[in-house]
C-alpha cells in the first residue's frame, strides 16, 4: 500500500514537473514503474500541447476530442517535430509582406504555453545586436515548416530570463544547419549557466529559483528578501499538485490516439527527415 | 539591512510598468541622422510628446512627435518591447525609432537594427525608409 501511494505521487509530480525534474525523477523512480505508466510520463514531456487543460472548471470533453482530431490532422499535414524549451529551432511562415512571401525566424525556444490547439511557443535570437522574440501558434495554418536545429533541453523550463542575460547566451547563428541526433534515447541537457546583465530587469529573477544562472551581480539584500517572500511549503501541497495535473485515465485516451499516430505518420516524417539530411 | 523596513514596504505597493509607448516615453534612435546621433551620445534620448493615433499608445509602424535636442521631430516606431506578446509580432529588447521629415522620408541614410516585416505593408508611406533598411524580421 505504501509503495503504491508513493508511486502514484511520484508519477503525478513527474507528469506536471519540468523536463529536467522529470529526468532526475526518472533516474530514481522510473525503473519501478510499469511499462504503460513510463510511456505516459515520456509522452507528457514530449507532447505537452496534446494534453487538455488541467483546470477542471474549464474542461469540456467534446471540445477536447474535436481539438485533438484537428491537432492530429494538422500533424499529418506538416511535420511537427519533438522539441523542448531550450531547443534551437527555425520556423517558416507565409507572410504577405515578405519578399518571396515567406518569412523565416531562427532562435532558441524560450517558453511554451497554453493547451490544445492554442498551444504557443516563443523563439528568441539576437539579430544585429538587437534582441528579438517571435511568438507562434504551433497549430497555425500559415506555418510552412518547423525545423529543430539542435534538440536539447536547458536547466530551466522557462528561459525568459535570457532577456536580462548577456546577449551571447541567446544568440543562435542564422545559417545554422540542423544537427543530426540519435532518434532513440534521452534528450541531451545543455547545462549552460548564464551571466546576468546589471539591473533593472524585466522581472525579479532572483526570486524564481532558477538553476541556469551563474552570476547574478546582486547585493545580499536581494537574496535575503527572496528568502523572506519564498514559499518553500508549496512543494508539499498535494491539492495544488492535483489541480495542476491531468488525471491518468484522461491521459490514456490521448496517448492511445497518439500511439496510433506515432506508428504511422511520425515514422514517415522521420524517414523523410533522415532522407533530407543524407541528401544535403 | 535593506533601506525599507517591512512595515514601510506594506505601506505602498509598486507594480511593474506596462511598457506602453506614450507621452514622455524615451525612445532609442537607430538611424545615423546627425541630430539623432548627437542626442543618443549626449545621453538625452528623444522624448515622445505626441502619438499620431486615436489610442495615444504607439505600436509598430505608428508615427510619433518627439522632443529632441530642443527641437520637435517626427519619427516612426520600428521596435517596441511590448509587455503583452502577440503572435507574429516581433518583440524587441528596446523601443526603437527612426527620424523622418513631414513627407515621411528618413533623416539619416542607414538603419542599424532589423525592422519588423509588417512595416513593408505601409510601402506607400515609408518607401524610402524601407529601401535603406538592411534587414527585416
Amino acid at each position: 500500500m505504501a509503495s503504491w501511494s508513493l508511486t502514484q505521487r511520484g508519477l503525478s509530480r513527474g507528469l506536471r514537473l519540468s523536463a529536467s525534474m522529470h529526468a532526475s525523477y526518472g533516474r530514481r523512480m522510473t525503473s519501478s514503474l510499469p511499462e504503460h505508466l513510463r510511456k505516459a510520463l515520456a509522452y507528457s514531456a514530449m507532447y505537452p500541447d496534446l494534453l487538455p487543460e488541467p483546470d477542471l472548471t474549464r474542461r469540456n470533453y467534446v471540445r477536447e476530442m474535436l481539438e485533438r482530431q484537428d491537432m492530429l490532422s494538422r500533424r499529418r499535414a506538416i511535420d511537427i517535430p519533438e522539441f523542448y524549451v531550450g531547443s534551437y529551432m527555425s520556423i517558416t511562415v507565409s507572410d504577405q509582406n515578405a519578399p518571396g512571401k515567406k518569412n523565416t525566424f531562427v532562435g532558441i525556444c524560450i517558453y511554451r504555453r497554453n493547451h490544445g490547439l492554442r498551444h504557443q511557443m516563443a523563439l528568441r535570437n539576437i539579430v544585429e545586436n538587437e534582441g528579438i522574440e517571435m511568438l507562434y501558434d504551433l497549430y497555425s495554418p500559415i506555418i510552412l515548416e518547423i525545423k529543430v536545429l539542435r534538440l536539447q533541453k536547458r536547466l530551466d523550463d522557462d528561459l525568459r530570463y535570457l532577456r536580462d542575460a548577456l546577449p551571447e547566451y541567446s544568440t543562435v547563428p542564422w545559417d545554422m544547419e540542423p544537427e543530426p541526433h540519435r532518434e532513440q534515447g534521452s534528450v541531451p541537457v545543455d547545462e549552460t549557466r548564464v551571466i546576468m546583465k546589471p539591473r533593472p530587469w524585466t522581472q525579479r529573477w532572483e526570486r524564481k529559483e532558477l538553476k541556469g544562472v551563474k552570476e547574478w551581480g546582486l547585493e545580499d539584500r536581494f537574496f535575503k528578501r527572496a528568502v523572506e517572500v519564498s514559499k518553500p511549503w508549496e512543494k508539499y501541497d498535494l491539492m495544488k499538485e492535483y489541480r495542476c495535473m491531468v488525471p491518468l485515465e484522461d491521459q490514456y485516451v490521448v496517448w492511445k490516439e497518439v500511439e496510433e499516430h506515432r506508428k504511422t505518420i511520425e515514422e514517415e516524417h522521420k524517414r523523410s527527415r533522415r532522407r533530407k539530411l543524407l541528401d544535403a | 539591512m535593506s533601506f525599507f523596513t517591512s512595515q514601510m514596504r506594506s505601506a505602498f505597493s509598486t507594480s511593474s510598468c506596462l511598457l506602453h509607448i506614450q507621452t514622455c516615453t524615451r525612445l532609442r534612435v537607430v538611424d545615423n541622422s546627425k541630430i539623432g546621433k548627437e542626442a543618443m551620445q549626449a545621453g538625452k534620448p528623444p522624448k515622445v510628446i505626441h502619438v499620431y493615433n486615436k489610442k495615444r499608445k504607439a505600436d509598430l509602424g505608428d508615427r510619433v512627435l518627439m522632443a529632441i535636442r530642443g527641437e520637435k521631430k517626427k519619427g516612426v516606431v520600428v521596435g517596441a518591447k511590448h509587455k503583452v506578446q502577440e503572435v507574429l509580432r516581433p518583440r524587441f529588447d528596446s523601443n526603437n525609432v527612426v527620424l523622418i521629415d513631414d513627407s515621411g522620408n528618413p533623416l539619416g541614410n542607414r538603419i542599424y537594427v532589423p525592422l519588423p516585416m509588417s512595416l513593408r505593408a505601409k510601402k506607400d508611406q515609408y518607401n524610402k525608409l524601407i529601401s535603406i533598411a538592411t534587414r527585416f524580421v
